[in-house]
This record gives structure tokens, C-alpha cells and sequence, in this order.
């Protein structure tokens, strides 16, 4: 459980999501990505892999820090997201709002 | 965090595996919506709900109601607790999430999806729980709110 960093040759900043996003540990996610966006890091792969589920308020938390990065120049996209995640994503019309990759591989290759 | 959850479990004298009845009260501290649910998801290892439908469905559906019920309801007051009651049956799950506050009416709530709301950092709450479960109802007070997913 917990949010995993990795970054990768060119600088892109993977965050795993392991377990669940939801109100409780929304704040952990959106201090790591802050503190790396701080840290001059512009492009962020939110990895959904090995996700089980994301309560409303882990979809608001990925807005604002979608938000909060292109206001820096840069970009936050998602990757990995399962059947039911996806779903989710299209109920609530976020999928127009973010740039969602089937894998994390080609979410980096589309940088 | 410091108080630990207690799930009741009660089953009935002639049921089966599937018939069971849940009661679990939460402090109003958002850092227990997780426990909780797990506490909870856990009873559904097998039986009436698909496992993919436990893993989000379920999952998903009373973390926004005991989020809303903990921030809204009860104002992030610790010591006042929300009630969840859950009864299991052969064809269908009920879920009843109780907190101490005055209601809300959720007619008034709007559609997260109009333009201009999508971009919105909150609001999605209610709008997620409908889009999961196979029913809602909610109490004439406007506290308590019960989750219906049918068997499968």
C-alpha cells in the first residue's frame, strides 16, 4: 500500500499508486508530486497498475494536481487504469480532461 | 487514530454463508474510511457480491458514503460515530450508513458532469455512489443513506 517514485532517464517521474487513492491518503500523493514538481520535475506519469479503487475525492485530487503542473509548463497523465477505473473515469467526463495511456510504457513513449 | 474499529458480525440461525448481518460504528476522522471499508470488504471474500464487484463497487461506493456522512454529517467531530449496518442476503446487499447530523437534500446536489463542474476539484461524491450501486435511498431526514447492490 502506498505511492511509489521513480523517475525515469529523461526525468519523467513515474508514481505508482499501490492499493487505493480515496480521502484518506489523497494528501501523501499530492504532497509527493508537489514536493517533485518543486524539485523542477515537469512531467508525471500517474501509474493506476496496481490500483484496486479511487474514491471521488482521489479524482479530485488527480484535477488539481493536473492543474498545478500545467501551470508549471508541464504535464500529468495516467496510465494502467483497469475496466472498472476506466469506466469511472468516463462516467464523471474526466477522461476529457486527462491524456489516459493503456500502459505506463506508452504513456512514457508519448512524452 | 487511536481507537479501533469493532465489527460486530451476526449471522442468522438458519442461514447460509451468504446471510449475514454487519454493525460497525467509525469515528468521524477521514483516516478510518480505509479501515473501514477493508474491515467490511473483507466479510465479502465470497459468496454474494462478485469478486470484482467487492474489489470497486463495494470498495468505492461506501468509501464516499462514510466520507460524506464523516465531513458532512457528522463535521469531522471524532467523537461523534457513524453507524454502518449491512445486511447480507441470498440476492442482494444492503448497506445503511447513519451519521448524527441534520441531513442534506441530495436533489439539491448538482450534476458534476455540466459544463464547467468537471474541472472542479470536489462535488463527484454522490454522483460516483449512484453510478455504482444498483440503488439508493435515502433517509426522510436526509442522515442516513442505504446502498443497494444486488447479488452477482
Amino acid at each position: 500500500m502506498g505511492f511509489s517514485l521513480t523517475k525515469d532517464k529523461r526525468g519523467v517521474v513515474v508514481v505508482g499508486v499501490d492499493g487505493q487513492l480515496i480521502v484518506g491518503n489523497r494528501q501523501e500523493l499530492k504532497q509527493k508530486v508537489l514536493d517533485a514538481l518543486e524539485g523542477g520535475s515537469r512531467k508525471f506519469v500517474i501509474d493506476f497498475t496496481k490500483t484496486g479503487y479511487i474514491d471521488s475525492s482521489g479524482l479530485g485530487v488527480l484535477v488539481s494536481l493536473s492543474k498545478k503542473v500545467r501551470e508549471q509548463g508541464g504535464d500529468l497523465r495516467l496510465a494502467g487504469l483497469n475496466e472498472d477505473l476506466q469506466t469511472l473515469f468516463e462516467l464523471t467526463k474526466l477522461d476529457t480532461l486527462f491524456s489516459i495511456a493503456k500502459t505506463p510504457a506508452e504513456a512514457l513513449a508519448a512524452f | 487514530m487511536t481507537t479501533p474499529l469493532r465489527l460486530d458480525v451476526r449471522r442468522p440461525a438458519a442461514g447460509g454463508e451468504s446471510e449475514f448481518e454487519l454493525s460497525l460504528d467509525v469515528p468521524s476522522d477521514l483516516g478510518y474510511v480505509g479501515p473501514a471499508v477493508e474491515l467490511i470488504a473483507d466479510r465479502f471474500r465470497q459468496g454474494v457480491l462478485s469478486p470484482r464487484r467487492v474489489r470497486f463497487n463495494l470498495r468505492t461506493a461506501l468509501a464516499e458514503a462514510l466520507a460524506n456522512a464523516i465531513a458532512y454529517g457528522n463535521r469531522l467531530d471524532a467523537r461523534r460515530l457513524v453507524h454502518v449496518r449491512v445486511e447480507a442476503g441470498r440476492d442482494a446487499v444492503h448497506i445503511h450508513v447513519t451519521d448524527t447530523g441534520d441531513g442534506f437534500d441530495p436533489s439539491a446536489v448538482p450534476d458534476p458532469r455540466l459544463p464547467g463542474r468537471v474541472e472542479r476539484e470536489d462535488g463527484r461524491g454522490l454522483f460516483v455512489l449512484r453510478s455504482l450501486v444498483d440503488h439508493v435511498t435515502f433517509s426522510a431526514r436526509g442522515n442516513s443513506i442505504c446502498l443497494t447492490l444486488r447479488a452477482g
